[in-house]
């Protein structure tokens, strides 16, 4: 456990001791600022269906700061140590190799969710501010970052599998955004049918990141999706576990 | 401390390293020597437990490095060839990270990693980050993260590559200090380092040991007893006489000693100093100094110096390296120990 917590800790602070961190953090939230803004002026304009939290979470500014997050937090994880080396000072240290996956795991995992962290604020500024609290549930509120969570958890870990993969992090890169946009449009399959298979429907809100983001911030909670990131994060952490300790037979 | 047996290990269809057996008793320090591409960094990211072998067993301190990798990980400090570290890094903070992750205990780390920085004199850029350091600081780092939890056993691959001279110098001053405390085992291609630090030498060719023992035994076996020159102070009266001892050495049939003599004379002190340079070093297997000594015995002249230099490891090396298949020693009947 302590080794785990050493080594978490230094992904972290590797992550913002280079400039990495703090440039995703930034355009981040200049997006993220402007899709709020977007929203709330929506509200300035007479009555409307939609919340602060789902008018903020269902735009396509969300959609794409969001799916450009994953390659870029996860390339570097292992190609990165891969290619430098330091691979070898690190695996020849008395530590497991699962510490290691982990670590990695929950070291992104951390920067992902501090990422997105001052977002929630905006949210807490505007019911301080307006005491509008009709106007964004607290249900809503709590679903949509859950949802965010989870989902961050599932791609990441896919992020993961992509960069022990390789040594070049372009490679993760582009691998990591392929198999999330696979994914992603699979989802929109929903869209096609017509939202009227039910079965169809079934199937896709499993992998609709969109369709359970829509439900999620309204305030519904659906335990499908739950299940489905968290046993696909296990699978592919457990992957990626494999593919990290396959690098012996393969150098 | 380390054993070694049958290791195989092949890349593809390259082999590395082929059935290599041998074992390091405590204290011992270990040079291996090979040309590139023998197979010495394969090996030492063998027993260092980053890579598994194909074939053989490796134990460190009693310990399996596959079945008890983390107990045998625990014992040894290794510093990889290149000395890969975190750029974005400040040394004492690498330093006391490398340390936590070795199992030195919290209270502890700041003492080892101030002893670390101490002992391979990089406490002056402590506070500097890793990418900026020369490559002669890095190397003093790498090495500093190897022993900071004081391990038994140092696995430490070509340790002075890309030093300048003085640094190479401290480096090695450092490893001899060391060798007090750890069992060391170092590859290198530079042959008089390992002549200069190690205790024992083990000469690697195409993944094969070709050779081992200490340095002394090695030049003997080699059967190259000399390398240099054989250097002859003789007393001569003049100009005119330094050039007569010149004539006849240069007449001398000196036994494999196709050689040229040279003179420099100097009459004010009365001696001169005569090198005796062989034709080639590799035809060399003869010391010619009896019989230099015979031929001024009966011209009665007055001898103040004959001395030799002993073959460097160098030669020793490129004779094991080029005798592969192994050849039985060969044996020249009329050698004798030499002394310069």
């Amino acid at each position: 456990m302590r080794i785990f917590w050493i080594l978490t800790k230094r992904e972290i602070a590797s992550a913002f001791q280079t400039p990495m961190a703090w440039v995703i953090l930034f355009f981040l939230l200049l997006v993220s600022g402007f899709n709020f803004y977007a929203g709330v002026s929506v509200l300035n304009h007479g009555p409307t269906e939609v919340t602060v939290v789902e008018s903020f979470f269902n735009t396509v500014f969300f959609w794409f700061s969001f799916l450009l997050l994953f390659p870029l937090l996860t390339m570097r994880l292992y190609s990165e140590e891969y290619r430098s080396g330091t691979i070898e000072p690190l695996m020849t240290a008395p530590v497991r190799d699962t510490q290691v996956v982990l670590a990695k795991f929950f070291g992104v995992l951390f920067l992902y969710a501090f990422l997105w962290m001052p977002t929630g604020l905006y949210f807490l500024i505007f019911w301080w501010q307006t005491h509008l609290t009709s106007a964004g549930a607290t249900g809503a509120f709590v679903g949509s970052y859950l949802l965010l969570l989870l989902m961050g958890m599932f791609y990441l870990s896919l992020g993961c599998l992509c960069s022990s993969l390789t040594r070049h992090q372009i490679t993760a890169a582009v691998m990591t955004f392929a198999v999330i946009a696979l994914f992603f449009l699979t989802g929109l399959l929903s869209f096609l049918a017509g939202n009227v298979d039910t079965m169809m429907q079934g199937i896709t809100i499993t992998f609709s990141p969109i369709d359970q983001m829509t439900q999620f911030s309204r305030g519904i909670f659906d335990s499908r999706p739950v299940v489905w990131y968290l046993v696909m994060t296990g699978l592919c952490l457990f992957l990626t576990l494999q593919s990290f300790q396959a690098r012996r037979w393969r150098s | 401390m380390i054993s070694v047996q049958g290791l195989t290990k092949s890349y593809g269809a390259t082999h590395a390293v082929r059935d290599l057996s041998f074992s390091v008793d405590r204290g011992e320090v270990i040079g291996f020597l090979g040309p590139n591409g023998a197979g010495k960094s394969t090996t030492m990211k063998i027993l260092s437990g980053y890579l598994p072998a194909d074939e053989g067993e490796v134990r460190i301190a009693g310990f399996d490095i596959l079945s008890q990798s983390l107990k045998a990980r625990s014992r040894i400090g290794y510093l990889p060839e290149n000395v890969p570290l975190y750029p974005e890094m400040r040394v004492s903070e690498y330093l006391r990270y490398r340390a936590a992750l070795k199992g030195v205990r919290s209270r502890r780390i700041t003492e080892k990693v101030e002893d670390a920085l101490e002992l391979c004199s990089v406490s002056h850029v402590r506070k500097q980050l890793i990418g900026t350091l020369s490559k002669g600081y890095r190397q003093r780092v790498g090495l500093a993260d190897a022993l900071v939890n004081e391990p038994d056993i140092l696995i430490l691959d070509e340790p002075t590559i890309g030093l300048d001279p003085g640094q190479i110098r401290e480096v090695r001053e450092l490893i001899k200090g060391l060798a007090k405390r750890h069992t060391i085992l170092l590859s290198s291609h530079i042959l008089s380092e390992v002549e200069m630090t190690c205790s024992r030498v083990l000469i690697i060719n195409k993944g094969r040991i070709v050779a081992t023992g200490t340095p002394a035994e090695l030049r003997e076996r080699s059967g190259i007893p000399l390398s240099g020159s054989v250097r002859m102070e003789i007393q001569t009266a003049n100009q005119k006489a330094a050039e007569a001892v010149l004539a006849i050495l240069q007449s001398l049939e000196v036994i494999d000693f196709a050689s040229i003599p040279e003179a420099t004379p100097s009459a004010a002190s009365g001696w001169t100093r005569y090198e005796i340079v062989p034709a080639s070093s590799a035809s060399l297997t003869r010391d010619p100094r009896p019989a230099l000594f015979d031929e001024a015995v009966r011209r009665g002249w007055k001898l103040r110096e004959l001395s030799a230099h002993e073959s460097s490891l160098e030669e020793i090396f490129t004779t094991f390296v080029n005798r592969i298949p192994a050849a039985p020693e060969k044996k020249s009947a009329t050698q004798e120990p030499f002394k310069s």
